[in-house]
């Protein structure tokens, strides 16, 4: 090789040596983006962290709970999967352009065929005399957050200094860990960048509405000693803040030392200069992200770095994608409160004009910028509601010309109706989802190609798997492609009826029908089946509650139903008491393990913190629970699309981190909806605080304690999908919590198709999380009173099966293995495996025979 | 009622073209299965009520790819015109007539002819 002449290259058979400084969001994306571009691609990562890529976007989650492998967005399992070389704690220290090489501090040298420098922004500390001592922290890196929470321990007040988007994350984040939270902010309002003053100032409102308290127009001079907290933070003026510890979030600066240090171009205000094809001042090195300069500008944001890496990775293999700017509008929440920002927010084109909303009482203000001719859309600030930023950043992306009164598009209904751009009204090369960089035109590609689930839609395109912000955008774009192609979806449950799970529950309420043969008589044809049996009976159990063994019922139940147990792989049952929020006394365990020692029963503890006995014959289910009711226990629906289990931490009555009493929370919402049939089975867990022992994130129902109440998070899962919980609302005191399980439960039960968890129910929920908050917390339907009373009657009527199966002779009757002889099905055989019973192999009942 | 025809002798010669009563009548579950030890070998007895006339059927006990006796635990219903059990472990289907598996061609069940008279059940040993 000849290192002066960049066109031989030393293995000039092999596929050229990329090598990636930087594993951040852009970082990754471009690795992944590279191998899916050629797979064959030999890549070698230096990271800088200890870790590689996770989610910055959503850092703050880390104080919901979230942990550092939720965070991440690969592992390094899958970097050896797409065979991509990578060295951890790599920080390099050497370019050799002529070379081509680059060495880290460790000493290993890398050569080089392409370099690319992903290396991201560090945070802006500004040079406040005392700002360098501990308990003075930024915001950055998940190292950052494990120093930020263990400073939190021993906190109580908490500063942010900086009150732009990334601030108030932070200030999020410090409010989560439980501290006093204050927001210094050196410009007269916040997030000056995306927002207006009129939109800042309601911002501020709405923000120290939610506890946080905010300080603009402060220029810090000093942090010195504090007299009642460890810092006195000393503003402009006589004026001063004291707090315990200190973020500093006062924007980023573009990580650009290292192509300083070996001659790249460098703007004059920082950030390595790139062309469209993200190349620098030397052709053979290319920078991405947050570290690259492209027209004298810095883009802070993902979505610019990832088109930046697809520029990157197209003009490596031979493409022309260039990289043109980028739209620097945002949707997000903070602290749960809604903020857009789209193009001119501030109006600052020559002779535009503006129309402004604003509504005190609710904390709303909207305003639109358009250009002089008053046709084309340039901007918009939206605080408090987002509900139009989709429509309104597509006027703007795709210069659609405005209606006549373009006003309408931020005034409420009610005040003339807002023209909603529909989907065919966006051209095809309109980009829907913007991280992933999908237009419409690809899903239009997607759904020609057959695809006829939005879920599929998604996998195929990645839209809306980036920040989510266009769900509703795509499902529009998706449904209007469907209609047009004369797709009619069909929710027939089944081939007796012609209707959803969610009509027959109307039909069966509404014309209050009883029984499943009135249902099929009047509604149905055929017989029924074993899609639709148990999808009535559990309706049926839903509306009216009556007893599932009824002589009318017991023919639509599932085996687990009939028989109140699990049915396990060799027909034996398993049975699993209810242990209300997983308390249990010392005399309860003793009966469980007599009856499992009686019965010889292969005893487990369950995940929903109960305790499963296994291997019931069937004659034997009644004589067992009648010994377990004499002993106080009641069944636990194990066996059934019911609630399950509602998991709670000790809490405060013994936790010395413990907030609120979890476990009589968690007892008391057992008890309340224990019985409630659904159209699947339902779990809840209870936290006593904010440290999540008892995992509230992955239920369907979660709740988590704070110093003012209660946290509650709905539609998470754990099992085959995980999903995190979205939190719902914060804190609750008791009596709206129930209010608002009872009004999510019985509207998902209302709602759901038969088998679908509650996770999928919300994924699958036109306007999602938000609709769900208008139904259940602002009533927008109008029919939280009668969800509230159906529950409550579900409550009140609760009966424990199995007491009154075994008060019923009939009903004992079903339980006989063989109708007409005492014997024991012969084909049930154990073995012993750890001093415990399990089912024996078709081999070892072949020995035993 | 069933036409089916069993090819092989399933239980002892002895028993061989004679009726034999199982259980009474109140020991059937309407719409759904209970099961009977007939030669020790599990039956599987359903009832079902088709346009107003109760029908019994009777099919062996062993669920094949399960290798278990849930058969008569399994959900009854009707596809078109075809009434089946649903296997309760692994969700085959198979015709309450001729015991042939309505999703797998591989697979049936025994099936035995049976009868209501005077509230006793019959099936014959075939």
């Amino acid at each position: 090789m000849t290192a002066l002449n960049p066109a031989s290259s030393q293995n000039s058979n092999q596929a050229p040596h990329i090598v990636v400084v930087g594993n951040g969001m852009v970082g990754h994306h471009f690795v992944e983006q590279l191998k899916a571009q050629s797979p064959e691609a030999k890549i070698t990562v230096l990271c800088g962290e200890p870790r590689l890529a996770y989610d910055r976007v959503h850092l703050s989650e880390y104080f919901t709970g979230k942990s550092a492998e939720e965070l991440s967005l690969t592992s390094e399992r899958a970097y050896q999967d797409l065979n991509v070389d990578y060295v951890l704690n790599a920080w390099v220290d050497n370019i050799d352009k002529a070379a081509k090489s680059v060495s880290i501090k460790q000493g290993a040298t890398y050569h080089y065929d392409k370099l690319i420098l992903a290396t991201g922004s560090y945070p802006f500390v500004p040079p406040i005399p005392g700002h360098d001592q501990p308990h003075c922290l930024v915001y950055r890196t998940i190292e950052d957050l494990e120093q930020i929470e263990a400073s939190a321990k021993q906190s109580k007040v908490g500063v942010v200094v900086g009150g732009g988007l990334l601030g108030l994350e932070a200030a999020n984040a410090l409010k989560q860990a439980g501290l006093e939270t204050h927001v210094v902010e050196f410009a007269p309002q916040l997030m000056a960048v995306q927002v207006d003053a009129g939109g800042g100032k309601v911002l501020k409102d709405k923000i120290e509405a939610l506890g946080v308290k905010v300080h603009t127009s402060k220029a810090t001079q000093l942090i010195e000693k504090g007299e009642s907290c460890r810092f006195r933070m000393c503003f402009q003026g006589d004026d001063y803040l004291e707090t315990d510890m200190i973020l500093f979030s006062a924007g980023i600066r573009p990580s650009d030392q290292l192509a300083r240090d070996f001659g790249l171009a460098i703007g004059e205000r920082g950030g390595i200069v790139i062309n469209d094809y993200c190349q620098t001042s030397d052709e053979n090195i290319y920078a991405i992200g947050e570290c690259a300069l492209w027209d004298n500008k810095i883009f802070g944001l993902v979505a610019p770095g990832y088109t930046m890496a697809r520029a990157a990775v197209s003009h490596l293999s031979g493409g022309d994608t260039k990289f043109e700017g980028a739209d620097m509008s945002t949707k997000l929440k903070l602290m749960g409160v809604e903020v857009g920002s789209i193009g001119d927010a501030h109006a600052r084109t020559p002779d535009s004009m503006s129309y402004v909303y604003e509504n005190q009482p609710k904390g709303v203000y909207k305003k639109i910028v358009v250009d002089s001719s008053e046709t084309k859309l340039l901007g918009a600030v939206l605080i408090g509601d987002t509900s139009e930023y989709d429509t309104l950043l597509q006027y703007c992306l795709n210069e659609i010309e405005l209606p006549e009164q373009p006003e309408a598009l931020i005034l409420p209904s009610s005040e003339g109706a807002a023209p909603a751009l529909g989907a065919d009204a966006l051209p095809d090369a309109a980009i829907i989802c913007s991280c992933h960089n999908v237009s419409k035109g690809d899903i239009i590609e997607a759904v020609d190609l057959g695809n006829t689930e939005l879920s599929a839609v998604k996998s195929c395109t990645k839209a809306s798997t980036g920040c989510g912000g266009c769900a509703a955008l795509l499902k529009n774009v998706f449904d209007s492609e469907l209609t047009k192609r004369g797709v009619e979806v069909n929710t027939d449950i089944c081939e007796h009826f012609a209707y959803s799970r969610q009509e027959l529950y109307h039909l069966i309420q509404v014309n209050e029908i009883k029984t499943f043969d009135e249902l099929l008589e009047q509604h149905g044809k055929g017989l029924g089946c074993e899609i639709c049996k148990p999808a009535v009976g559990s309706i049926l159990a839903s509306v009216w509650n009556d007893f599932v063994l009824k002589p009318e019922h017991v023919a639509l139940q599932d085996t687990n139903d009939t028989y109140l147990g699990n049915m396990q792989k060799d027909g034996t049952y398993s049975i699993v008491p209810r242990v209300a929020g997983g308390e249990i006394t010392p005399e309860k365990l003793i009966l469980l393990g007599e009856v499992a020692r009686d019965y010889k029963l292969y005893s487990k503890i369950t995940g929903g913190q109960r305790i499963d006995l296994f291997g019931a014959r069937v004659e034997q289910l009644p004589e067992i629970w009648q010994k377990l009711i004499d002993g106080g226990f009641e069944t636990g629906h194990a066996y059934a699309k019911a609630l399950r289990t509602v998991k709670s931490c000790v809490g405060s009555t013994w936790c010395r981190y413990g907030v609120q009493d979890s476990v009589t929370q968690a007892i008391d919402l057992e008890n309340r909806y224990k019985g409630l049939r659904a159209p699947h089975k339902i779990k809840f867990a209870v936290s006593g605080c904010t440290r999540e022992c008892a995992e509230a994130q992955g239920k369907d129902i979660g709740v988590i304690a704070t110093e003012n109440g209660w946290n509650l998070y709905v539609c998470g899962n754990g099992g085959m999908k995980p999903r995190h919980a979205d939190l719902f609302a914060t804190d609750l005191d008791d009596e709206t919590l129930v209010k608002y399980i009872d009004r999510v439960l019985m509207f998902y039960v209302k709602t759901a198709d038969r088998l679908q968890r509650t996770s999928t129910w919300m994924e699958n929920m036109e306007g999602g999380l938000d609709y769900l908050k208008q139904v259940v917390i602002e009533d927008s339907l109008g029919i939280c009173e009668s969800l509230e009373a159906q529950m409550q009657h579900i409550a009140d009527s609760y009966q424990c099966e199995w007491k009154t199966t075994i008060e019923n002779e009939q009903s004992r009757k079903r339980f006989r293995q063989f109708v007409n002889s005492p014997e024991a099905d012969k084909q049930i055989i154990f073995v012993q495996e750890r001093d415990q019973i399990r089912p024996a192999t078709p081999a070892e009942k072949e020995e035993l025979a | 009622m069933s036409s089916a025809v069993l090819e092989e002798s399933p239980v002892s010669s002895a028993t061989e073209n004679t009726w034999l009563e199982v259980c009474k009548m109140d020991d059937l579950v309407l719409n759904s299965g209970v099961c009977a030890l007939v030669n020790d070998e599990s039956v599987a007895l359903f009832t079902q009520k088709v346009a107003g006339e109760l029908k019994v059927f009777a099919l062996s006990g062993f669920d094949p790819v399960g290798k278990a006796n849930v058969i008569s635990r399994g959900l009854l219903g009707s596809k078109g015109d075809t009434l089946f059990v649903a296997s309760p472990l692994y969700k085959q289907r198979y015709c309450l007539e001729t015991g042939k598996c309505l999703d797998d061609e591989s697979l049936s069940l025994k099936s035995f002819t049976s009868k209501l008279e005077n509230d006793s059940v019959f099936i014959k040993l075939a």
